[in-house]
């Protein structure tokens, strides 16, 4: 078996709690992922799911460095990289990039549409300065939008053009991972079709292997064949998507899919089982309709 | 909750000690003050004697002790132990200037120690800011809130206008015009003059004394302030919490006051905590119109004579003032906004 | 003939700016009967939400123009005074929104913005209020309502954040709820839960509620009729079964195309709408989803780019605004998407 792009082992990250006295002190950790491990294979897509809450988000960032772990490993292409310094990360930036969920919040609306996605360009001086703005428009036309519009700002897109924009910037330095945090959460139902698709066309052309966090069930089975369901800063469940939408074995993954509204099985009627995970124990109500 | 006033006045003390430390640094920082206190007529006598009053010969970390132990226990001038040894020999001890914890220091050019001079002072300067704020607060913050329910209105328009226009007039401008026009030449209101207030009965003519130089003090903050206040008032009233009142079907009074006002005024707090701070160190120009002696004058006067010492007290006095401003200001919004206070 | 419970006719809201005017909302008309679920699926600026802040009133001194009917029990809420209208706020209509925590003041505890709607519109003493906030507080499902009463919203976690805010609106028993997105913010669990919540407290109450959405997911689940609107426009009307099962709009068939469900073949790419919604500053002069439409080419000349279709009834309560002739889409071939020409 070849080794996997991305393996964590026994992740973990540790907020603190300070006390309220005179003098605040730790008094305690809440662990906000707990001894989480995976692995994602070159150009696979891992989905990893969970309430807000359990975890996923922190795991997302860890994973990209943003958050310093507390202990465990992120071994990237053969390397730990989990007590990296910034200074030792800067070269595998290139390779691990994120997409976030807001593409209101996350790009920067006084620069221009080719100043976003060319800044990496700029920051790792890979392409001459002449080369940038042909590889700026080559990026926006993998997108989908239109190659003359760099010279635009933000708020003349619309929310899923902003999010092809996030794409293309996270794309500049032809990354080999990609952390996508509730990608299409905010944007409006006919568009996250389109960026779905997108990312999918992406992987497949670039090679570009996925960890895409999210709490839409149906999204996350589409576009992942094998996913993770994270409750409580533990990894449940991790499994090929038929297996887990077939046959669940947590309480917590059954409650999930029980939660799911389903169109076509309301329309027809019958019953329908929900199930409420108390976190020892489940809960099943049924209705009829 | 106790806990956290106990805290922030323990930090506020620890600032207070590192900024004493941060002053007495900036001022020794070349050579023998006194030369420049000696002043154009200088003679080595002269010289000397003020060197040894005030102990500018000893090195700094010894004049730092010496002050930071006058700020405990007290301390006399003049400082060398001849020269107060030579004074009790000639039987001049009366001459030996006992200065009391906590001692800020000794003016050589007033004669009298900093803290009587800063005592004196703060009469004046207290007033000013006590009636301006007053005055600032309660209109600024009520022309504010009218324009801001009349958005864009003429009303709106002649307010936020208006402001300015006061805003951009300098202090001293306002000052000169109620001075010079108001109180002398047209005689619609006596001549102001600071009245200490000692007694209950002091207060009529107090008050009089203190309403023009308040009043100008308080228009340059008033203008801000009915901005800051608009400006608010119209953040808060766009948040949802506003529409979910609005949907319950309260009157708009109570959508207004109740629910838009409180969340609103919470940064207002802070800046007018900063800003009453600022002005317990004197507000210069409007006592020199006036011819307040407030810590403004006091300042001017010292900086003029080069007087260390008065100079080191205002600095002092006037961050000690920010300080606990601030600590006052962090107890106000624990007390407003439950989400500092109770944490979960 | 006794007009419905609730009847929206004609309604139109226009925001005027110094861009032009924004037509949020222009010439909606719908009825719902008490007891039953309105659905109006919509997405980000079609107009769903501004729609329904009118019924409320929550248009009235600002610069919105809003015209139209609004018949409730036979009153137009739109003649009534601000006074009249503020009265039945809160009481016969109350509404629900998105953002449980930003639609909580954050300085007032729980009990306290429970019990204020309470005491606005019924003359009773503090301690009565509270009880009866301690009271709606348990008939939501929050536990130990005596103690949490007292709490602040950030103290709550979203979901009972959203119960809240439920009870808050149920408490002087209105006779029609306008639910706005109410679990959009919510975890899929605790969305199931809120949902269940607001059936069971509907059919208790016999409660007329809309329920504003844009997932058709959460339509399915609670709604009786829908209301699926595009710029500003109702685009097709029916019951839940008539719209998702034999959908006559290109634009309601695309939406239903392209959410994937647990069953849908996950080997094929998702069928997205190509293109993006417009602008309400400058929508359209023809039908308004024409430039996105996959299934345009089948209408002669450029008829979708200069007429705006009339809503027509094409089946017993199913309503469409199409120019395309047939009514069962599913004999149609659409374009593929990729081919469809978006500016």
């Amino acid at each position: 078996m070849s080794t996997p792009l991305l393996e964590v082992k026994d992740l973990t990250m540790h907020f603190p709690i300070r006390s309220r006295g005179l003098i605040p002190r730790t008094v305690g950790h809440v662990p906000a992922v707990d001894g989480v491990s995976f692995s994602i294979g070159a150009g696979e897509a891992l989905g990893l799911v969970g309430e807000s809450g359990s975890g996923k988000s922190t795991t997302g960032r860890l994973i990209t460095r943003l958050h310093e772990p507390t202990s465990g490993q992120i071994i990237f292409d053969g390397q730990d990289i989990a007590g990296w310094t910034p200074r030792q990360l800067k070269p595998l930036r290139r390779d691990i990039q994120m997409i976030f969920q807001d593409p209101y919040t996350s790009l920067n609306p006084r620069h221009t549409v080719g100043e976003i996605i060319g800044a990496p360009l700029e920051i790792h001086k890979l392409v001459p300065k002449q080369g940038r703005l042909r590889r700026v428009q080559e990026l926006l036309e993998i997108v989908g939008l239109n190659p003359e519009h760099y010279n635009r700002y933000p708020h003349e897109f619309s929310g899923g053009q902003r999010q092809r924009i996030g794409i293309a910037r996270a794309l500049t330095m032809q990354p080999r991972l990609l952390v996508a945090d509730e990608p299409v959460s905010a944007l409006d139902v006919s568009i996250q079709a389109q960026i779905i698709n997108l990312m999918k066309d992406l992987q497949k052309e670039f090679n570009i292997a996925f960890l895409f966090i999210a709490h839409d069930l149906a999204i996350v089975r589409h576009f992942c064949p094998q996913i993770a369901v994270m409750y409580k800063g533990k990894i449940v469940e991790n499994a090929p998507r038929e297996e887990l939408y077939t046959n669940p074995q947590h309480g917590y993954t059954r409650s999930l899919l029980s939660a799911v509204p389903d169109m076509r099985q309301a329309v027809v009627g019958g019953r329908r089982e929900r199930i409420r995970y108390t976190g020892k124990e489940e809960v099943v109500t049924t209705t009829e309709r | 909750m106790l806990a956290f006033i106990i805290r922030r006045i323990l930090v506020g003390f620890a600032m207070i000690v590192v900024m004493i430390f941060v002053v007495f640094a900036l001022f020794f920082a070349n050579g023998n003050p006194a030369i420049n206190q000696c002043g154009k007529y200088c003679t080595p006598e002269k010289l000397d004697e003020i060197t040894g009053l005030l102990g500018y010969d000893k090195s700094i970390p010894e004049q730092f002790t010496a002050f930071s132990a006058g700020l405990v226990v007290g301390r006399d001038f003049p400082v060398n132990d001849e020269y107060r040894a030579a004074l009790i020999e000639n039987g001049y001890e009366n001459r030996i200037i006992h200065c009391a914890a906590p001692c800020l220091g000794y003016s050589q050019s007033d004669q009298k120690t900093v803290n009587q001079l800063l005592v004196k002072a703060a009469g004046p300067t207290l007033s000013l800011a006590i009636v301006s704020f007053l005055i600032w607060i309660f209109f600024g913050v009520l022309i504010g809130v009218i324009a801001a329910i009349n958005k864009g209105r003429w009303l709106d328009r002649v307010v936020v206008g208006s402001t300015l226009v006061v805003y951009a007039l300098p202090v001293f401008v306002i000052g000169t015009f109620f001075l010079q026009y108001v109180a002398i030449k047209w005689q619609l209101y006596p001549y102001p003059r600071f009245e200490p207030l000692k007694e209950p009965a002091d207060i009529l003519p107090w008050l009089t004394g203190i309403l023009l130089p308040a009043l100008t003090l308080a228009l340059f903050f008033m203008a801000a302030y009915v901005r800051y206040t608009r400006a608010f008032v119209l953040e808060s009233m766009s948040e949802d919490y506003i529409r979910t009142a609005r949907s319950k079907g309260l009157p708009e009074r109570t959508v207004l006051f109740k629910h838009g006002l409180r969340s609103a005024l919470t940064p207002l707090v802070t800046l007018a905590g900063l800003d009453f701070a600022s002005l317990l160190a004197g507000a210069i120009i409007t006592e020199s119109v006036f011819n307040y002696q407030g810590m403004g004058a006091l300042a001017v006067k010292a900086n003029n004579n080069h007087d260390l010492p008065v100079l080191i007290g205002l600095v002092i006095v006037g961050a000690a003032a920010v300080i606990v401003m601030n600590i006052i200001v962090d107890i106000l919004y624990a007390y407003i906004d439950p989400r500092v206070r109770v944490t979960k | 003939m006794t007009r419905p419970f609730l009847s929206v006719e004609n309604l139109v809201v226009h925001f005027p700016t110094p861009d032009g005017v924004v037509r949020a909302t222009d010439g909606l008309s719908y009825t719902v009967e008490p007891g039953k679920t309105l659905g109006i699926v919509g997405e980000s600026g079609s107009g769903k939400s501004v729609s329904s802040s009118a019924i409320l009133g929550l248009h009235r001194n600002t610069s919105a123009q809003v015209s139209g009917r609004i018949w409730l029990n036979d009153i137009d809420l739109l003649t009534l005074s601000d006074k009249e209208m503020q009265a039945r706020r809160g009481k016969d209509v109350a509404m629900i929104f998105q953002d449980p925590l930003s639609a909580l003041h954050p300085y007032y505890t729980i009990g306290d913005q429970v019990a204020e709607a309470y005491r606005v519109h019924n003359k009773v003493s503090k301690k009565a209020a509270r009880d009866r906030a301690i009271e709606m507080l348990d008939r939501v499902g929050i536990p130990n309502p005596q103690l949490r009463v007292d709490d602040y919203p950030h103290q709550f976690s979203g979901g009972m954040r959203q119960r809240a805010m439920i009870a808050m609106a149920l408490i002087n028993d209105p006779q029609l709820l306008i639910a706005d997105e109410p679990t959009t913010a919510l975890d899929v669990t605790v969305q199931a839960q809120i949902l269940d919540l607001l059936q069971d407290l509907q059919r208790e109450f016999n409660t007329a509620l809309i329920m504003i959405t844009h997932d058709l997911g959460v339509i399915a689940e609670v709604a009786d009729d829908v209301l699926v609107m595009y710029a500003g426009r109702a685009v097709e009307y029916g019951t839940t079964k008539q719209l998702l099962t034999a959908p006559a709009m290109p634009y309601t068939l695309g939406l239903i195309q392209s959410v994937p469900d647990l069953s849908s073949d996950v080997n094929e790419p998702l069928r997205p709408i190509p293109g993006n919604p417009p602008s309400l500053l400058d929508p359209p002069s023809g039908c308004a989803f024409a430039p996105r439409c996959t299934f345009k080419h089948l209408v002669a000349d450029n008829l979708p780019d200069t007429v705006m279709p009339e809503l027509e009834e094409i089946a017993p309560g199913h309503l469409r605004r199409c120019h395309l002739t047939e009514h069962d889409l599913s004999k149609l071939t659409p374009k593929p998407a990729e081919e469809v020409e978006v500016v």
